[in-house]
């Protein structure tokens, strides 16, 4: 027998989980953002201490001199779940399949001027090391940090920049070959103009506080990075040089900057706004991570845009201050 | 005796695909289960792209086998024609 | 370079391999053992992590566009499940109680996999297991989520889901799957890898799965079903990642053998002890029976397993000895535990029941060379007793093992009418133990076990009542402030399922449906 249960209109006994009810001020239907965040990590009892980190609990606020009443104070303002942020990466990874279908079709790459192609090949092709770096630190901080409010964030950030360094990998094979890279891992490794940026990558890999990582990676790093690498060398003075096609292969690397900073700049905002200390340690970190990222990112600049690299970095150095200081944090 | 396997999701999609095995792994045995396929085979199990885009008529990529794959057994090994599964002992 | 010259197209193999192994690099500014602390104290020794095979070469851009698939149509089926008040198709309101297993044991330790892969990923050096640990990572944060999207809509209706992250940290038998997964997570990323990526995921995993997700297949859950098939998709991945993780670690050093098989000993034994659950879940849980927990046990085990460790003997790896006595227990395990939770039905947030006539007869033939003579005369007994108004609930606390943390309800390997008990001296205190393999586990690292937050010994210490309580009031019921400090609602999420209002509503509901009002 086939019942038709759509006519049946029971009434429920509960809207959501007792937890959710308790942190959304009573019991009414939840998002699935909220049911799949709030309180997802354990928080009492455990049984045993990490072998590995025996001062310290499996999941422990203690890591980071960051103090907070609550660590779900901290939302993604994407309210990215996995469903939620699979289903956004899948439809950007669309566009970008069909931008590269496009300039590969056409024949696009054999159109850009060498000098353009030689400058992508330079500047874009060790940043997939930059990626990688940071593909690593954000599993740091997803690992190590307290609250799934805040680490949750980390797992997608961290596979992105995977797929980042794999996009950049493609470009690398579109407009050179396999040779590109290698050669780009050697300049990575050797030359000069590669080693202050390195030397940043790595000191980040021993940083143990998962805040001040955060600060140093997704911050400071990348929001340098990314503004004076895709918005200012790619999307405009290489665009106005012929190389337009090469903004269509890294409008996910811009796109993908213009998303992810509104989550940045929220956890900046709810970490500073806490209390005048978080406030302060904050500030602390920016300052530093900011000035040093800087002064490693000129030298590559410099390798497309010449003199002009001084200014273009102090500009995206005073982008980068509004940010922070919007977000409450005045550098 | 060492039995591989591959469970799969009985649907639309994944008709060709029981059928291509069946076609390609002779001794190959159906277990059909709710909702659920399993074939299980002696020491190895062979996916071929090919026999799947020959009776579907369109172009499959074997990387979207995951979408319907319950379970398994055996050591894997895939490249852009066939997925392997198989027992060395 | 002339760009018209067609470029030479790259296979899944060389692609993947530019795309992932090419993105490392030595470092050189800070010392490896800095970047990696923890790569070194486990004793296992790798000297080529470029050795490492990686068997799906998924790329990022391939797994969000497959992922995103899976997801769209999973949640398409939650919504319409939901709509359609999915829920009023399952066999009877009995099933729901294995939802309540599922979401307050399993779905927290779905999360606690996904925080330990991505510790896992961030510590080890070599490109290939850090993308694979890293995609497991995300996929774990999957199934938490997904498990509890799909049963929100069972919450709503039923009860003792409604604080699952709460009670998962407190309730006593639920510290059984905790401290499992707290034990994997807390040893070196290389244990992790063989404790949850092999012996879990690669050994076991079918036996939780796959009766699970049948289990709500034969039983009307589609929601169930779904979420559980669509999440077994990801695990064909976890599995040959664990499958790659073991052949990896052995073939890099001969010194690695003995490790890796004392760990696939304690983690296959740990293991299968969490399994206690769906064995019950299996044999009496399911209004209709997929198979019984014997059966599953020598298809997925016995079967698959044999054919396993056949494959892993020429690294010198042996199937692990405790399978001689879980063989043993195959006949009893489900019959004993369901025997227990019968009993501690006041203190559990499921409800339990004694099997009809039927179940009893399936059960009969399901284990011809145990069940009547063991178990239904004890069913019977009870069954009578619940007629007069006498349903027994025990009071009393267990002893815990202090390994496993189950109570103590196992046999005597061989004698099933004699409880088995071992136990250890150790720094001036006794440890008790359910069997010889969970006081070996104990004997070989009692630093660890000795932490272990035993919920009986956590009761009488006190520890377990609401803050604020006062145990030296006169009148004062132990029983009661420990629920509380559960949150489990006395007469709504315990006691018999006979009296509960999960049976009441679903018989009113269904007959809403089937009659005209």
């Amino acid at each position: 027998m086939q019942i038709d249960l759509r006519t049946v209109s029971i009434k429920p006994l509960r809207h959501t989980f007792d937890n959710i009810a308790r942190r959304i001020g009573g019991d009414k239907p939840a998002s699935r953002y909220q049911e799949g965040t709030l309180d997802m990590q354990q928080t009492a009892n455990f049984h045993y201490r990490p072998t590995w980190d025996p001062e310290h609990d499996i999941y422990d606020a203690s890591r980071t001199a960051i103090k907070m009443a609550d660590w779900y104070a901290f939302k993604d303002p994407r309210q990215f779940y996995y469903g939620a942020y699979t289903m956004a990466r899948a439809k950007q990874q669309d566009t970008a399949e069909a931008n590269f279908d496009f300039v590969e079709n056409r024949g696009l790459a054999a159109t850009l001027p060498e000098s353009v192609r030689e400058t992508v090949l330079k500047v874009l092709l060790p940043l997939r090391h930059v990626a990688w770096g940071s593909n690593m630190n954000n599993a740091s901080v997803c690992a190590y940090s307290y609250g799934t409010g805040f680490s949750q964030p980390h797992i997608y950030h961290a596979m992105d920049q995977l797929g980042i360094a794999q996009y950049i990998t493609r470009v690398g094979l579109l407009l050179g070959d396999v040779e590109s890279l290698e050669e780009a891992k050697r300049a990575w490794v050797e030359d000069d103009a590669w080693q202050g940026l390195r030397r940043y990558v790595e000191d980040t890999f021993v940083i143990k506080d998962p805040v001040e990582l955060f600060v140093a990676q997704n911050a400071a790093l990348d929001g340098l990075l990314y503004a004076l690498v895709y918005e200012t060398i790619i999307d405009d003075v290489l665009s106005s040089q012929g190389g337009t096609p090469v903004a269509m292969l890294t409008q996910f690397m811009t796109d993908w900057f213009a998303e992810t900073r509104k989550w940045v700049d929220a956890t900046v905002k709810i970490a500073a706004s806490e209390s005048a200390e978080n406030k302060a340690v904050m500030a602390g970190w920016l300052t530093h991570w900011r000035d040093r990222a800087a002064a490693a990112l000129l030298p590559v600049g410099r390798i497309a845009l010449g003199d002009r690299a001084d200014e273009a970095l102090a500009e995206v150095v005073q982008q980068f201050n509004a940010r922070m200081a919007k977000a409450g944090v005045t550098l | 005796m060492s039995t591989v396997f591959l469970a799969l999701q009985t649907n639309e999609e994944t008709r060709p695909i029981i059928e291509a095995i069946l076609q390609d792994n002779p001794g190959a045995v159906v277990d059909e289960q709710p909702a659920m396929v399993k074939i299980n085979a002696e020491r190895e199990l062979i996916v071929r792209r090919e026999t799947i885009e020959e009776i579907t008529g369109n172009d499959y990529d074997l990387q979207s086998l995951q979408v319907n794959m319950i379970t398994m057994s055996g050591n894997l090994d895939q490249t852009d024609d066939e997925i392997r599964l198989f027992w060395k002992a | 370079m002339d760009m018209q010259v067609a470029k030479k197209k790259l296979g899944l193999k060389e692609r993947y391999a530019v795309m992932t192994r090419g993105l490392d690099w030595t470092p050189s500014y800070q010392k490896m053992e800095d970047i990696y602390p923890y790569m070194q104290y486990e004793g296992i020794k790798i000297h080529d992590w470029d050795k490492w095979e990686d068997p799906f070469r998924l790329t990022m851009d391939a797994y969000w566009k497959y992922q995103a698939e899976k997801e769209r149509k999973l949640y398409a089926i939650i919504d319409a499940f939901n709509q359609n008040n999915g829920h009023l198709n399952v066999t009877d309101a009995r099933y729901v109680n294995t939802v309540k297993l599922f979401i307050s044991g399993i779905s927290p330790l779905e999360y606690v996999a996904h925080r330990g892969f991505a510790h896992a990923g961030r510590a080890f050096p070599g490109p290939g297991p850090r993308v694979a640990c890293l995609m497991q990572s995300l996929d774990e944060i999957r199934h938490a989520q997904t498990q509890v999207h799909s049963i929100s809509n069972y919450n709503k209706y039923y009860n003792g889901m409604h604080d699952f992250h709460h009670m998962h940290d407190r309730v006593w038998f639920l510290s059984v799957p905790k401290s499992f997964f707290d034990d994997a997570i807390t040893a070196g990323p290389f244990e992790f890898m063989v404790s949850i990526g092999f012996s879990f995921e690669y050994v076991l995993t079918n036996l939780l799965f796959v009766p699970f997700v049948s289990g709500a297949a034969y039983n009307g859950d589609m929601g169930t079903m779904t979420f559980g098939f669509s999440a077994q998709s990801d695990e064909a991945r976890h599995m040959t990642l664990g499958l790659e993780v073991i052949k990896f670690i052995l073939e890099q050093d001969p010194a690695n053998v003995p490790i890796v098989q004392r760990w696939i000993d304690k983690w296959t034994w740990r293991g299968y002890r969490v399994l206690t659950l769906v064995a019950m879940m299996m044999d009496y849980m399911l209004p209709k029976r997929t198979m019984s927990w014997k059966e599953a046990w020598e298809v997925y085990f016995e079967e698959n397993g044999g054919a396993l460790f056949k494959d892993l003997a020429r690294y010198g790896i042996t199937m692990p000895k405790c399978a001689e006595q879980i063989a043993l227990e195959k006949d009893h395990l489900s019959h004993q535990a369901w025997s227990t939770f019968y009993n501690y039905a006041a203190a559990a947030n499921f409800h339990t029941w004694m099997p009809d006539e039927d179940e009893m007869a399936w059960l009969s033939s399901k284990y011809p060379e145990s069940f009547d003579k063991h178990y239904r005369p004890r069913y019977e007994f009870w069954r009578e007793q619940a007629a007069k108004g006498n349903r027994f609930y025990n009071k009393t606390l267990p002893m815990l093992c202090q390994t496993c943390q189950i109570p103590m309800l196992f046999t005597e390997p061989g004698d099933p009418t004699k409880i088995c008990y071992r136990e250890v001296d150790y720094k001036g205190d006794k440890y008790h133990f359910c069997s010889d393999h969970c006081k070996e586990i104990f004997e070989h690292e009692p630093e660890k076990y000795v932490q272990s937050w035993l919920p009986v010994h956590q009761i009488y210490q006190g520890n377990c009542f609401p803050e604020g309580t006062d145990p030296t009031v006169e009148g004062f019921d132990p029983l009661a402030a420990v629920l509380k400090y559960y949150n489990l609602e006395f007469g709504r999420d315990n006691l018999d399922f006979d009296i509960s209002e999960d049976k009441k509503n679903f018989a009113e509901w269904r007959g809403q449906a089937t009659k005209n009002a």
